[in-house]
């Protein structure tokens, strides 16, 4: 079996707030390969970009992870010191993020800006340097890059930003990209454009992407294996084909009923998922989805569920009560093997 | 830009008309006059008279203003009332100490507050930041005749570490350590509200700065934190603040008023006072005219500067 | 719900019958302002010449890439904003001529619900007296009347009467949503335009809101304007469709139609570029559009389309095409068979 890239194994992440502590993410396991592509999809507020943020180790002043491990290429990064972190960051993981308009600085220029990227991680001189960000823009698909590099970032579009970001993001050719909605700000046409790019970019250079959305399009687009989230926690994981094809959780189920897809009939009423997200300050007890879930059980509002295997090769992990036999008779199997 | 500057310079000149209209009305209709002041108990009634008449005091008003006007245009700013001197003259020989002592202020300021600023902001709810707003406060709100005095008492008299006033020690014109030993005291004095609003500005535009994406993007691709906040927050923290300078010469303007009178400094701000004093007509008129011209020409120089440090800003 | 309320959505009823609405040679301009006095140097072609009618109970969508004047147009509509030039008719009555006491009048026949369910109600007014005012300004009842109306209403889009007496703040954006289609509702109106109604609500809280707005047209006969992006949630919910682009529309027809054969190459790459939520369609081909769609301050010469479509000839450049005159219209030199 091939080691993997990226192995984050029960992360709980947690913010100091005024009213105390809010644990953001509190039980997220997953593994990416090289060259694969993950996806994350959830609701709004359910940890998607706190988990990518905790990888990056950017929580900020207030942010912390307060259990799990993140190995990437064996090295523990919850474990490593600033200084070592910095040659992580932009080197081995780099990241895109949602909003293209403000995620340049408006005050310098986008050279100045892809140059001392490159210098902090390429022993390059500035002018060598400089040939390297126009080759990257250009690669990206930007016209004109001997002009747009002394451009600041003011003068480009939405989507010619987001090209920007991901130049800058690939420059040192990273072996994991982690895109926290890289799409979502964009027109469709812009979005199309842009996914290709990132999927041109990835074959090429066998990087590992890490795709956030909550549009299950773009991850029906991009994504090998997607990872469900709801409130906090990874409630189910397959890889693409299975998740849409036979969803187990009822989040999963109901979310997959509720888009209105093309071949929907338009006499046909759209399932929905009654009710709202729980917030992290009343989280429910046992099952977090149970208040939303129609198969709700006694045990569910007692007993957490694990995130566990179904089939043989435990590709297809959900965490929910009605599986348990299934999930119970699997692990013997194993165990007898 | 072009275009938006000569726009700014019409605006200016309607402006600066009304500043000399207002200067005069206020300076003539102050109740005492030059002649008054000046005469020796023995003089005549005829005397006065005739004196007024010379000095031209006996005009209609407008009459005056327009003369005074007039000769301005030709850059004559006419006689001093009490020296005689012309008042070109004495402003030319007053102006290079104030602009010694607003300058050292000015700089002494920023550098100290800048730094502090963005400190307080990055370690924002530490005690350094409940501390130096604290402080800030104080400096904003301390008179500077107070501060002055109170600097006097503790390094001029009792510990004699400072003289306690002028610009020079008699008979020791021109020595450079001579010279810096006085300004310190009366720059500390001038420097201390500026540097106080300075604090609070910078510390609020870091704030807000801090909390940005672009930040979150310098971050990510592994610069030094050192670097993300002096060099990518700074540059964008630093460009309203731009804007107080245009703020901070009206008071540095005022604050030398008063505080060259309590050190006996030979600038501006003293010959305003003494000026006041003696009903001085034409040169205070001339130091209020210089003076507004500094503040529109600060303001101007100020959004010039905006503009030239922020790319998104094109005037037009 | 009776019997004459049964909507026949077939497309040739509705064409006999007499629009409900009728928009012709709409043209809205913001002028763009310059110099030292502040001239003005030319405009922004928001929306740039539209004929088109909506006749009762369908859903016509108005589709198209950000900035192309959807927004725009749905304002004009309801004379939120007064058109440049053009007239509207409403039920055969023309908007301009209408003397402002009929205006307000026909105005409550018109209503608008916008995108942002957090910035579109007023923060310090309680729930109740949000949608009892519009009742007791136009309406000549009770205080009363007016409660019980509002809780008929609340009921209706699936909140309570006790949520009267909170504030906008204290609701979750569904929830909020509900409450600005309860204040579009509450004084029967016969036209509704949803602007971006669901797009920034959660997957799960979509497919409630889309529910609601298709209940309610059956139940009080609504007729929609629905301004959407999703594509899935267009196709859902509308009759017909408008794609617009850059002011203009550049084909009409309906939804069947449009989506099974799209006739301008706009429309057929702007279907092809939503991502669809199947992986399964992945790996289908896709004509990416190259560039940014240009600046309606300064449109291209001739067909406005020209500069990115892949079929562009010469006569593209300089002539600009006509909306045929059709049930099924396109505006292009070279429709797509
Ligand atoms: N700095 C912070 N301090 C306190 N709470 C935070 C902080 N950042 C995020 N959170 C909380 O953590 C939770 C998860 O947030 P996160 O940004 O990961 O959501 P998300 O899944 O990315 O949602 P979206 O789709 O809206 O981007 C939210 O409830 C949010 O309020
Ligand atoms: N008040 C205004 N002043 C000047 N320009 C405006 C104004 N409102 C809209 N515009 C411009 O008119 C054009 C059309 O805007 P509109 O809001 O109708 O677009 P839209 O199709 O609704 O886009 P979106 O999908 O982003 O909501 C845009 O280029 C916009 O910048
Ligand atoms: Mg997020
Ligand atoms: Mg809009």
């Amino acid at each position: 079996m091939t080691q993997s890239l990226l192995k984050v194994e029960h992360l709980q992440t947690a913010f100091r707030t005024g009213k105390g502590e809010v644990v953001s993410v509190e039980d997220v396991s997953f593994q990416l390969n090289a060259g694969q592509t993950i996806g994350i999809v959830g609701e709004s507020g359910c940890g998607k970009s706190v988990t990518s943020l905790s990888i990056m180790r950017l929580l900020g002043q207030t942010g912390y992870i307060k259990k799990g491990t993140i190995s990437l290429n064996g090295k523990d990064l919850t474990k490593l010191t600033e200084t070592e972190l910095r040659d992580v960051r932009g080197n081995e993981a780099a990241m895109i993020f949602q909003e293209p308009m403000t995620s340049l600085n408006p005050v310098f220029t986008i050279g100045n800006q892809m140059i001392e990227m490159i210098q902090l991680h390429m022993m390059i001189s500035k002018k060598e340097a400089k040939q390297y960000a126009i080759q990257m823009l250009q690669k990206v698909g930007i016209p004109r890059a001997e002009e747009v590099i002394n451009e600041y970032p003011h003068k480009l579009s939405g989507g010619m930003r987001q090209r920007v970001m991901i130049a800058m993001a690939l420059s040192c050719k990273p072996k994991l990209l982690i895109a926290d909605e890289p799409t979502t700000a964009l027109d469709v046409t812009i979005q199309a454009q842009i996914l290709e790019l990132m999927k041109t970019l990835r074959d090429e250079s066998n990087t590992a992407i890490m795709i956030i959305s909550h549009d299950l399009g773009v991850i029906a687009e991009m994504a090998d294996t997607v990872l469900v989230m709801y409130a906090g926690e990874v409630v189910e994981e397959a890889d693409v084909f299975t998740l849409f094809d036979e969803p187990k959780h009822p989040y999963t189920l109901g979310l997959m009923k509720s888009i209105p897809h093309l071949e929907t009939e338009s006499e046909e009423r759209l399932a929905s998922i009654p009710g709202t997200v729980p917030t992290l300050q009343n989280m429910p007890s046992g099952c977090r989805f149970h208040t939303r879930c129609p198969y709700v059980m006694e045990q569910c509002l007692k007993e957490k569920p694990k995130l566990q295997g179904l089939d043989e090769k435990m590709g297809h992990q959900v965490r929910c009560w009605l599986y348990e036999e299934e999930q119970k008779s699997e692990n013997r199997e194993e165990a007898v093997l | 830009m072009f275009q938006y500057m000569v726009r700014r310079i019409l605006i200016a000149i309607p402006v600066l008309f009304g500043v000399t209209i207002f200067s005069f009305l206020i300076v003539n209709l102050a109740p005492g006059n030059p002649v008054d002041m000046q005469v020796n108990p023995y003089a005549t009634e005829a005397d006065i008279q005739t004196k007024k008449e010379a000095l031209g005091l006996n005009d209609p008003i407008h009459i005056q203003y327009v003369h005074w006007l007039v000769n301005l245009a030709k850059g004559d700013f006419g006689y001093s009332f009490s020296t005689y001197e012309p008042v070109l003259t004495m402003i030319v020989d007053r102006i290079g100490p104030t602009l010694l002592l607003m300058g050292a202020a000015l700089v002494l300021a920023y550098v100290i507050a800048i730094p502090i600023g963005i400190l307080s902001a990055t370690k924002q709810y530490s005690w350094m930041d409940y501390f130096t707003t604290s402080f800030s406060f104080i400096g904003i709100s301390i008179p500077n005749f107070f501060l002055g005095l109170g600097l006097i008492y503790i390094f001029a008299i009792t510990f004699q570490i400072f003289p306690t006033g002028g610009m020079n020690t008699l008979g020791n014109e021109g020595g450079l350590m001579d010279t810096l030993a006085h300004l310190i005291m009366p720059a500390i004095v001038l420097a201390t509200g500026i540097a106080g609003n300075m604090v609070r500005y910078v510390r609020s535009s870091m704030l807000e700065i801090l909390g940005q994406d672009y930040l979150r993007t310098a971050r990510s691709k592994g610069l030094k934190e050192f670097f993300v906040v002096n060099k990518h927050a700074l540059k964008n923290a630093l460009i309203p603040i731009i804007t107080v300078i245009g703020v901070d010469i009206p008071m540095l303007i005022g604050g030398a008023v008063v505080t060259e009178q309590i050190f006996q400094w030979p600038g501006l701000g003293q010959l305003t006072i003494q000026s006041i004093g003696s009903r001085d007509y034409p040169t205070l008129m001339a130091i209020n005219l210089m003076a507004a011209i500094a503040v529109l020409l600060s303001n101007l120089i100020a959004d010039m500067l905006y503009s030239v440090a922020d790319p998104r800003i094109k005037y037009n | 719900m009776n019997e004459t309320s049964v909507l026949v959505k077939d497309h040739d009823s509705f064409q006999e019958q007499q629009p409900i609405l009728r928009v012709e040679g709409l043209k809205k301009y913001f002028p763009i302002k310059k110099g030292i006095i502040s001239k003005t140097v030319g405009s922004v072609k928001a929306v740039d010449g539209l004929d088109f009618s909506v006749y009762p109970g369908e859903t016509l969508a108005l589709v198209g890439e950000s900035g192309c004047g959807k927004s725009t147009t749905g304002r004009a509509i309801v004379q939120l904003d007064k058109q440049t030039e053009g007239t509207v008719f409403f039920e055969g009555e023309n908007l301009s001529n209408l003397s402002n006491a009929a205006l307000r009048k026909t105005r409550t026949q018109m209503q608008i619900i916008f995108q942002d369910p957090f910035s579109s109600l007023n923060p310090r007014m309680r729930i109740g007296d949000l949608l009892a005012e519009p009742l007791l300004t136009h309406q000549k009842i009770s205080r009363k009347e007016a409660v019980e109306k509002v809780d008929d209403i609340l009921k209706i889009v699936g909140l309570t009467p006790s949520h009267k007496s909170r504030y906008p703040h204290e609701f979750s954006g569904g929830q909020r949503q509900r409450i600005g289609i309860a204040r579009a509702i509450i004084l029967n109106p016969k036209l509704i335009v949803c602007d971006e109604p669901v797009s920034a609500l959660d997957v799960s809280i979509q497919a409630q809101i889309l529910n609601l707005l298709k209940d309610l047209q059956k139940e009080f006969q609504l007729t929609y304007i629905f301004i959407g992006h999703g594509l899935g949630a267009v196709k859902y919910i509308s009759d017909r469709i408008a794609v617009m682009y850059l002011g203009r529309i550049v084909e009409l027809g309906t939804t069947e139609e449009i989506f099974k054969s799209p006739r301008h190459p706009y429309t057929q790459i702007l279907l092809n570029a939503y991502p669809i939520p199947n992986p399964h369609l992945r790996g289908r081909e896709r004509i990416v559009v190259k560039g940014d769609v240009p600046s309606p301050a300064n449109p291209p010469s001739g067909c406005s389309f020209h500069t990115r479509c892949p079929y562009a000839q010469e006569v593209c450049k300089q002539v600009s095409p006509v909306l045929t005159e059709e049930k099924r219209s396109v505006a292009c030199h070279f429709p797509l068979a």
